[in-house]
Formats: C-alpha cells, structure tokens, sequence
C-alpha cells in the first residue's frame, strides 16, 4: 500500500489514513482496537457490515469493512450485528411447504419489491428474487440465489417491510437441503459396510504395521484419479 | 486495481504455455509429473519448510511439555503470566451449568448440540458472535469416502502418510470411518452438498489424497456448514445458552483438582464473569493470528490460541505443537487480500502452479507442507513473479478451469473467489492468481483420546485446539471432518460425565498461580500477558500516543 494518506470519516470525525486501506484496515492504522465488527476478515461471515456515504452522492451504502476500499470523504459506520427474529422450529417435523414462512416469517408477504435488499447487499445476490421465490413457496430457487449469503444482515437493516431476508433464506436452505435434494443411494450402503464392521479388520490390519511397512505401504498406494 | 502493467510480461508466457499445459491436464497429469518420493519430500522439506529452519522451534522451560521444542511462538505466548488479577476472587458465581463449551465454531456448535441432545444443560461461550470462526472460512470441502472406488482405509492411509506417520491411530481410525455418517448427519440437518443430477455427492480429488474424497458446498463449504450447525445450536434456547463477545480467560477447578468452570472476560467492560460448570470442553480453534515467522494468515480474527494456554496452565499435555501448517495458496496479490485463503479446491479442478515463465515445476497434488515448500523453492531460484512490495509469488493458472470443464464453471464452482478478486479488479477467469504460502493451521494441539478427553480431568477438547488426529500435517478437507466428529463425540462424552460429576468446593484458580511460580522458578520475565484474547494490528504510531491504563490490550513496552 502507498502511504499517500486519504481524508475519511468515521463516526463523524475526520482521519487521514493510507489510501489503499479498507475499512477495518483504516480503523486498525488509527488505533482502534476492534472488539466487535470484525471477523474472518475475508468475506465469508459477515461480522463488518459497515453503513457509509460518498462525497456528494445522497445514497446511503453498505459494505464488508475487511473488503470495502475507503475513498476520500467517504464516510463510515459499521454494523456488528443486526437483531433479528430467528424461528425456532425442529427441522426434522417441518414440511417443504410455504405455509412454513406464514407460519415462522409471516411479514415476508409484506415485501414491496422495492429492491432496497438488493442494491445494498455486499455479495451482490437478487435479495429480492429469492425473497419472492420464498413468497412463491420455491425453496430451490432460494437456495440457489441465497446460497451465498453471510448473514450480515445489512438487507433486513434497511428492509422497509421488516423482512430478515437472511433468516428467512436459512430456513429455506434447510429445507430444501433435507427434504428436496436427490439422496445419494450409494451413502446408505457405505453406512451399512461401516455400520456391520465391513473395515474393522482392515484397520487392525493397519494398525498393526511397523513404521517402515506402513510406509512402504503409503507410498506404493495406487492413486486413482485424474486432475481434469 | 489489478495487477500492475510489468506483471503482463509473465502473464503473456503463462498464457503461451496453457495450451500446452490444458492437454496434459486432459491425459492425466499424472503421465507427466510424478508425485516426490519419500527421500524427494524429506529434501524439500528440509530445505524450505518453515517449520524446519533456525530457530523456528525452541524449549519450553515450564508445564507439562517442559524441556520439549515447540513453535517458538508458541513457547513465547505459553511463558507468559496470566491476565487474571492477583486479588481475583471466584464469586460471585454467574452461571451454573452441566456443560461449559468454550468457543463457537464448528466443534463447540457440534459438542453444544449433542450434549444438549443427550440431556443436559449448556453453556457456550464465545469471544466475538456464534460462527465467528475458522470453521465459516474453509471453502473447498471436507474428506469422506463416499465413492464406490474408495473406503475409509484408503482415506487412512492418505491421512497418515500426509502426517508423516506421526497421527494417533486410534484418533485416525474414528475420523476416517464416522466420515460418511458426519456426511449423512449435516444432510440431515439441512446442509446442501455439491451433488450429481442422480443424488450421489460431487468429489474433488485433494492434495495428499489418493481418490477423490473432497465433498464441497462451492467454495463455502465451511460457511454452509458452519451457519446450519448455528442455526441448529439456535433452535435449542432452553438446553443451550449462547454468551456472545464473552470469552474464557482461564480454567476453574474443584478441591479436586476436576476443571470446573472458567472465568470469561467481558472485552468491552472489563468486567470477569464466573461459570461454574461440571464438565467444560474447550473448542477454541488455532493460532493463526500469532503470524508465526511473520507469515501473514488465512485465519479468523479471533485465532490466538487462548484454549491452548489456559489448558497448558491447567496441566494438560500438548501434542505435536512443533508443525505448523503453511497453506501453498495464500493470496499474495493484490495487497488488500494478502495471507487469504485460495482454497485447494482450485487445483483440485486443475488449476495448476506455474512459475514466472510459466512453467509447471511441481506435481500440483502433494501434501500441503510439500506443496508449499514446493512453491517457496521455486521463488528462492528466482523464479517467482515479485509483488510491487518486493514480495514474490507463483501463478495459481485459474483460467485452465475453464477450459478443462467449460466456461461458467468458475462462477459456478468458486463464487467467492470470484468474487474476492473482481473486488480488487481481477477476473480470475481469465487472468491466474499470484500466491505464496500462508499461515493456515494449527496441526497439533491438546493431546485427546478417542473421547475427547485430555489429561485434565472433566477438560474435553475437540476441533483444532486439539492435537493428534493429524500427525504433524493435517490434509485438505480433514479439518472440517474433525470438528464434526470429536466435536459430536465431545459432546456426547461431556453429557455422560456431567451425569456423573459432583464438584467438590471450594472452586479455585491455583493452577494459575502454581504456573506462575514455576516460571519465576524458571527465572522466566516475559513482556505482556496471555492469553491474547486479539491480535494487534494497531499502527506503532497511534499506539505511541495510547494511554495504557484504560487498555486491557495495551501492548507491553510502550
């Protein structure tokens, strides 16, 4: 990174730090310790969800503080966490069968189709398509267009009709994951040779191997695939 | 963004040579480039590995492992005091439970969910939210054998050849053969698996692997998992109490000498809270965030190893905590992602390494320690592609992809490396990734046995904090697997002896001090305390002007 140094806001006060930084790196060079907002610092949870505006634009943003790039008179506030209801419900006894969001999410019928969701997710996903898959009662295409999410609740933040879109993609993930996918046949059988101590002799027969047979055996095994 | 203009030279020949390189991938490449020999690993090792250069491990002079050499780093952050006050006093007690789990990723989910399910009550602890872990980062998948070609004996033997023969057989065993049932399991709750049109699992060869065995959820397989297995925890607000940004400080004990509880640490108050609980199983993941050699990482914010020191001090032995593992495919460009994680699954979909000139110098499937010594070989003969920072890296070809399995399969298959790269202005469709290895995981850790238990007793320990399964290291899509089975089976044993467990008062934190007297004995003054509880990434200037009395984090020697 340059260190040429960069006017931002955060929390209202002006900073200047290397220009090149992201959020939670700008935060970090002007001492502050974070405590919450931060996370896997990759992408892949969603703990800092930050909120910021640009210089002479009126519309509010959101963004991953670990992967948002700061921009001069950019300014920042992040989103530890959003509160949001969560359904409690015992997967093994739901159908796949809309009437499970009437029951546990019955605002997602209250969706505009503003598209607020959509235009602030940092994962770019079709928040409100999988929002109104989910009102069709369509899990696959749910799981499909939310399969990405990390739940960093900025859609639901700014949701005008209340919807926790990511809770609700949740639910229907799980569904869809348990009662709408193919099952593998195969893995039923692999459980039963396990299951009837099919390779219990095979690992005593391992186990029992001095170091150097082991080895020998390691390294003369037949690989059996190919890199294509 | 994307890569600067002088980085094009070295483009144009990865470029030139692809074609080439697509037909040998279509043969099998096997035909072409032949895995090391075991003399051929030793030699790379040796020579480039990390863990085996000056310095890289020393003594530890107190605690169980006394006189052993482990990661120095680790030695240094074991050798210090606590963070516990002398005054402290164990009351009042906050919390009362049957089962404290320490650490909210994959195996504290796991351990919380089935010691919930076999009746007791529990606590889970964490250090920031439920599912901030390393366990939500893993992206290319978890091992299994669920082919027809393939068992879990095959899936031993890559496992224990991938250690260096140095893994607990017993704790191999239980891995390998309960792989397909944690498969079924996480079906069962809900995880969408990368399938086949007739139901059957997608499978992806890995490194060190002999068959293809890598089941996957696109490239956040750990993500998936890990937000299923949280949600399940969730659904369980009468048997389980989930205390979020409140991690553990140290262990508790009974007159007994049985762990007890442990006391947490409010981060933002500074205020101690105090869980009294009849069996604690510790799920606190690695150490990445202790950049050991300076490495950058692929790890969590909150990977600083804190279980392992308050077990340590607690009495319970450590195992194989002088490997370390270095992931071969660290993004090393461009800046902002520095350290992240490419997964494996890349090269297991024939993304191949190729140096400046772009040739493939390397079998592209060795074990991860051979691979990445492999790649900081390559840069040390000069035949890396340096970074505008002085810096050098390899190319991870990602284009090939593409051509080997059609266009959109990346999109398809990697979304989130797509997207982590077109972030920063780079299509990793057409354009490879420059990487270097990365600090990726904690290989060894608390010594268990088949239940889970460490030496201490009433501590249980699963995930990465403990240490055995993977010898001295861990192949691809092992980790996952790991957490799941011993973080099942933690919490299963950790019912069953909370059923049988009386605490005897008086509560008690003497280990703390005995540990502390041993290192005066040792003649030991270290700076700062432990455990981290956060890593420091505050700039040495700010911190030059920070008033340390209002800074339980404050650096030591400012």
């Amino acid at each position: 990174m340059t260190q040429d140094l960069i006017p931002i806001y955060i929390y209202s006060r002006k900073y200047y730090v290397p220009e090149g930084s992201t959020i939670i790196t700008a935060l970090e060079y002007l001492g502050f310790k974070l405590k919450k907002g931060v996370g896997c610092k990759e992408g892949f949870c969603g703990a800092c969800a930050s909120l910021y505006r640009l210089k002479g634009d009126y519309k509010l943003k959101g963004g991953l503080g670990c992967q948002t790039v700061v921009q001069p008179e950019m300014q920042i506030v992040q989103i530890p966490f959003v509160p949001a209801p969560k359904a409690i419900y015992k997967i093994e006894e739901l159908q796949p069968d809309s009437e499970i969001f009437v029951r546990y999410y019955p605002e997602l019928y209250r969706c505009l189709s503003c598209n607020t969701c959509t235009k602030i997710c940092p994962q770019e996903l079709q928040v409100m398509d999988f929002v109104q898959a989910a009102v069709r009662g369509d899990f696959e295409q749910v799981a499909n267009l939310s399969f990405d999410c990390i739940m960093c609740g900025l859609c639901s933040a700014r949701c005008p009709a209340e919807i926790t879109q990511f809770n609700v993609a949740m639910l229907a993930r799980r569904i869809y994951g348990k009662y709408l996918m193919k099952k593998s046949t195969f893995l039923e059988q692999r459980l039963k040779e396990i299951e009837s101590g099919k390779y219990e002799e095979g690992y005593r027969e391992l186990m029992s191997l001095s170091q150097e047979e082991l080895k020998n055996r390691y390294f003369q095994r037949e690989i059996d695939f190919q890199i294509t | 963004m994307g890569y600067p203009d002088y980085m094009y030279e070295s483009i144009k020949l990865v470029e030139a040579t692809r074609p080439r390189r697509a037909e040998m991938a279509k043969e099998g490449l096997q035909k072409f480039l032949k895995p090391l020999s075991a003399e051929e690993r030793e030699k790379v090792l040796r020579d480039n590995h990390p863990d085996y250069q000056p310095e890289a491990r020393k003594p530890i002079r107190v605690g169980p492992n006394k006189g052993e050499h482990l990661t120095s780093e680790v030695v240094d952050i074991l050798e210090r005091p606590s963070r516990l006050p002398r005054d402290f006093k164990l009351e009042p007690v906050d919390y009362e439970t049957d089962v404290l789990v320490i650490g909210g990723g994959g195996a504290g989910c796991q351990a919380a969910l089935w010691a919930a399910k076999n009746g007791v009550k529990v606590i889970l602890c964490t250090k920031l939210r439920l599912g901030d872990a390393n366990s939500m980062m893993s992206q290319g998948g978890m091992q299994a054998s669920v082919n027809p070609g393939d068992s879990p004996l095959i899936h031993y033997l890559d496992a224990i050849g991938g250690g260096h023969f140095d893994n607990k057989p017993e704790l191999l065993k239980i891995m390998t053969s309960e792989a397909p049932y944690i498969v079924k399991f996480l079906e069962e709750l809900g995880v969408i698996w990368d399938k086949l049109p007739d139901g059957h699992y997608q499978t992806q060869s890995g490194g060190g692997a002999s068959r293809r065995r890598m089941l996957s959820c696109r490239d956040y397989t750990g993500a998936e998992i890990m937000r299923v297995l949280r949600d399940e925890v969730r659904n369980h607000p009468e048997e389980i109490t989930i205390l979020e940004f409140l991690p553990a400080l140290e262990l508790i004990k009974d007159e007994e000498g049985k762990v007890a509880g442990a006391v947490l640490f409010d981060m933002e108050t500074g205020q101690y809270h105090v869980v009294k609980a009849k069996v604690v199983v510790l799920a606190t993941g690695g150490f990445g965030r202790i950049h050991i050699r300076g490495f950058p990482t692929t790890n969590h914010y909150g990977a600083t190893m804190d279980g392992l020191v308050m077990a340590y001090r607690a009495g319970a032995r450590l195992l194989h905590m002088d490997s370390v593992q270095f992931h071969p495919t660290g993004a090393i460009y461009p800046p902002q992602i520095h350290g992240f994680l490419i997964t494996e699954k890349i090269r297991a979909m024939g993304g191949q390494p190729v140096n400046a000139k772009g040739e493939l110098f390397v079998y592209p499937m060795e074990p991860r320690d051979v691979e990445a010594s492999e790649y900081i070989q390559e840069c040390k003969k000069g035949l890396g592609v340096r970074t505008p920072d002085g810096q050098y890296g390899i190319w991870l070809d990602s284009p090939l992809i593409e051509i080997l399995h059609g266009s959109g399969t990346i999109e398809r298959a990697f979304p989130a490396m797509f997207r982590q790269y077109k972030r920063f202005g780079i299509d990793i469709r057409v354009l490879p990734m420059l990487v270097y290895p990365t600090l990726h995981y904690q290989n060894g850790g608390v010594e268990i046995e088949e239940n889970c238990h460490t030496c201490v007793p009433n501590l249980l320990a699963a995930g990465e904090v403990s240490g055995g399964v993977h010898g001295r290291n861990r192949l691809m899509g092992n980790s996952v697997l790991d957490y799941n089975v011993f973080g099942r089976r933690a919490g299963i044993e950790a019912a069953k002896l909370a059923r049988e467990t009386e605490i005897k008062e008086r509560l008690n934190v003497d280990h703390v001090w005995e540990y502390e007297k041993e290192l005066k004995r040792e003649g030991i003054e270290t700076k700062g305390y432990s455990p981290l509880l956060l890593p420091e990434y505050r700039n040495l200037e700010s911190l030059k002007r920070h008033r340390t009395e209002f800074d339980p984090f404050a650096p030591a020697g400012l």
